[in-house]
């Protein structure tokens, strides 16, 4: 098996959908001869021509109607918004078209798109480009939401998506596109969407997160196992819906929970996976619900990025907070 | 110091756009051929079906406008002033092409097969009104103004890819030319040569914004040129005239060339909706009097009956036969069955997800009780 960075399965992913279904299109800004700014959409074009992988004018919400409409022709649209930041531009068709034409229209039309976007913060992008946002989208019923922390589930859940006859938005951590390897199997494989990992198992404290926080929370449970502290980590890995399965499995199996997210403090996943744990296992718990996200201030500048996000030091700290509660 | 000479005219700039945008017409307001040349190619039977739709139009806005004071109707954009623009826009259509209608676009959606019971569902506020059966080439009315416009943009990317001979078409108003979107979806458009006929319905008022406020083009057919594409501005109270430059935009669309974008220049004669707007605020008596003798059943009454196509009579009899259609849709309205939000819910995804499950199981408890 091949051992291959988060971009590199994103981008066979595509690869073999496309092989395998003539109405997936890709397009976005710069994805065509370029093969995106991240080189997600590489050799696609050459591969399968200018039709189904275009370069689209700049304007995000061009595309947004574009996957929209492509999708009410029946096909099955995989456009790329080229940074997160420039999400609000699209936030219409996304939010407010995509999301409800199941609803709107009772099942008669469907829309089968996946939007990929580039989030997350550590890499020192411009301002305005690497905003936690998936709340935003979390918010709205009738779209899933995606993050994957790994190569491998990049790979299966990123074909899943496409498959999925309901809009996804993928999400994928700009940190974890090439920080590191995974064995990737070459061939197609899907995991579902809506099931969270148990990345560690653990018999003390849960710690239920996604995105590029399960890479800290690792760390962070190496540490604490030298403390004698054993840690589950539970990675959601679809964001909407979210798994409460697992969830409530793990809390009940542990006792205690710290939710971390990359995001800010206010109304996140944290905030709705608290409340699940709340209202569905709080008989369970032995301790608060622990929380670790970044501070409610607005994204920060590059320079500043060490200084608010989360990271293991953060984790491990309240982990102990409620370990010895 | 010399008068130095400027390196760009910018008077003669803008009045040279100005001038390639002349309003087409064919017949003028008492229905005289006025433009022999450009008169479309339509039988005796089609020139008499295109008016009865146009009077049908009429009687089911003023049915509608009646349902709506008896609270039997939810949210109504009134037409009536409209026909010409719209049924004769219509006309040039078939059924395989793809219409994105906005909201006062109704007439147009029941023409392409939407049964004017779901017509009226959709207006109170009922899922029915909806549930489009599969051959039905169109999509609900759009409230978000603009997002139609991209939209269609993709169903035109969409039907070229597919090789269909086919296009799609759109509508908006005077103010939804001012969207953000109405530019993008006409530059994509153009960028990827899309089959799409856009059209802007200048009826002179976003709500009660004139249109003068909107920008300071002209016309709106000139917002084409940015996008490189064709632009015309026609009588949009003259039947004969928005049919013929449909079709001909039509036709260029499907031979390859990409987008049109028409702007009629029309008139309602009535409020923005039927929800609280009064239109004596903002428009002043003159101006209802001076489109109401522009009214584009009129016109084509006239230029009809001076054919002997037309008669008082004829016009009667179909009058009555409509409204007794309106009565029966109505009636079917009525019948339709109460909304679940177990349904609701089913319809957020193929598969329920675990909470919506639950949800699902709540309401239906609920539901049966």
């Amino acid at each position: 098996m091949a051992q291959k960075t988060m971009i590199e399965a994103i981008t066979e992913a595509l690869d073999q959908e496309m092989e395998r279904d003539q109405d997936i299109l890709i397009f976005g800004e710069d994805v065509g001869k370029n093969g995106g700014v991240f080189r997600a959409t590489a050799g696609l074009q050459e591969k399968y021509g200018e039709v189904r992988v275009s370069d689209t004018p700049l304007a995000e919400s061009g595309i947004g109607g574009l996957a929209i409409g492509l999708a009410f022709q029946g096909f099955r649209p995989v456009p790329e918004i080229q940074f997160i930041g420039f999400l609000f531009e699209v936030l219409d068709s996304i939010v407010g078209q995509a999301a409800r034409t199941r609803y709107r229209m009772s099942s008669t039309r469907t829309m089968p798109i996946t939007i990929r976007m580039p989030f997350g913060g550590g890499v020192h992008t411009p301002e305005m480009h690497s905003d936690n946002l998936e709340g935003l989208i979390t918010q709205s019923p009738g779209i899933k939401v995606v993050v994957p922390s790994n190569p491998y589930d990049a790979k299966g859940l990123l074909i899943a998506s496409i498959r999925d006859n309901d809009p996804v938005v993928f999400i994928e951590h700009m940190k974890l596109y090439r920080s590191f390897r995974d064995e990737v199997p070459e061939e197609s494989y899907t995991i579902p969407l809506g099931k969270a990992a148990i990345t560690r198992e653990g018999t003390d404290v849960s710690v239920i997160t996604y995105g590029a926080m399960v890479r800290e929370a690792i760390k962070a449970a190496a540490e604490l196992e030298k403390e004698g502290i054993s840690v589950e980590i539970v990675d959601l890995r679809t964001i909407s819906p979210l798994d409460i399965e697992t969830i409530i499995d793990s809390v009940e199996k542990t006792g205690r929970v710290v939710v971390v997210q990359e995001a800010q403090r206010q109304a996140g996943v944290g905030a709705m996976v608290m409340s699940e744990i709340s209202e569905r296992a709080i008989l369970s718990l032995q301790a608060p619900i622990g929380r670790v996200a970044a501070p409610d201030t607005v994204f920060p500048f590059g320079l500043a990025e060490s200084a608010w996000l989360p990271n293991a030091t953060d984790i491990a700290d309240k982990v102990r907070d409620t370990y010895n509660f | 110091m010399v008068n130095k000479k400027q390196p760009v005219d910018f008077e003669a700039l803008l009045s040279t756009i100005d001038a390639a945008f002349p309003m087409v017409q064919i017949l003028d307001k008492d229905g005289k051929v006025v433009n022999k040349d450009i008169m479309p190619d339509l039988s005796d039977d089609q020139l008499v079906e295109l008016m009865e739709k146009m009077v049908w139009s009429r009687i089911l806005h003023e049915r509608s406008m009646a349902l709506a004071r008896q609270g039997r109707l939810g949210f109504y954009a009134p037409t009536a002033g409209q026909e010409a623009s719209q049924l004769a826009s219509h006309y040039a259509f078939v059924k395989e092409d793809v219409l994105l209608p906005g909201y006062r676009d109704i007439p147009q959606l029941i023409q392409h097969g939407l049964p004017v019971s779901k017509a009226f569902l959709w207006s109170r506020g009922h899922s029915v009104g909806n549930e489009y059966p599969a051959d039905l080439n169109a999509v609900p009315p759009q409230i978000i103004i603009g997002a139609q416009i991209i939209q269609a943009m993709g169903v035109g990317v969409g039907l070229k890819i597919r090789g269909k001979q086919n296009v799609a078409f759109t509508y908006t108003g005077d103010g939804g030319s001012s969207q953000g979107d109405f530019y993008e979806g006409l530059n994509y458009a153009g960028a990827y040569k899309a089959p799409v006929v856009f059209f802007v319905q200048n009826n002179g008022y976003a709500i009660s914004t004139p249109r003068h406020k909107q920008t300071a083009a002209t016309t709106l057919a000139q917002k084409a040129v940015a996008a490189g594409i064709p632009g015309v501005q026609v009588d949009g109270m003259d039947a004969l005239a928005v049919y013929a430059v449909t079709k001909q935009a039509r036709e260029w669309a499907l031979a390859g060339n990409g987008p049109v974008l028409i702007e009629t220049i029309t008139s309602r004669f009535g409020p923005h909706s039927t929800s609280g707007d009064d239109p004596t605020r903002y428009r002043d008596k003159d101006s209802f009097d001076y489109w109401e003798q522009r009214d584009p059943l009129i016109r084509f009454r006239n230029f009809l009956t001076e054919k002997g196509l037309w008669s008082e009579e004829k016009e009667n009899e179909l009058i009555e036969k409509t409204k007794e259609d309106i009565k029966a849709s109505v009636k079917e309205a009525d019948q339709a069955p109460k909304q679940k939000v177990s349904d609701f819910l089913k319809n957020m995804y193929e598969t329920p997800t675990q909470v919506i499950a639950e949800q699902i199981a709540t309401f239906e408890a609920k539901e049966s009780k």
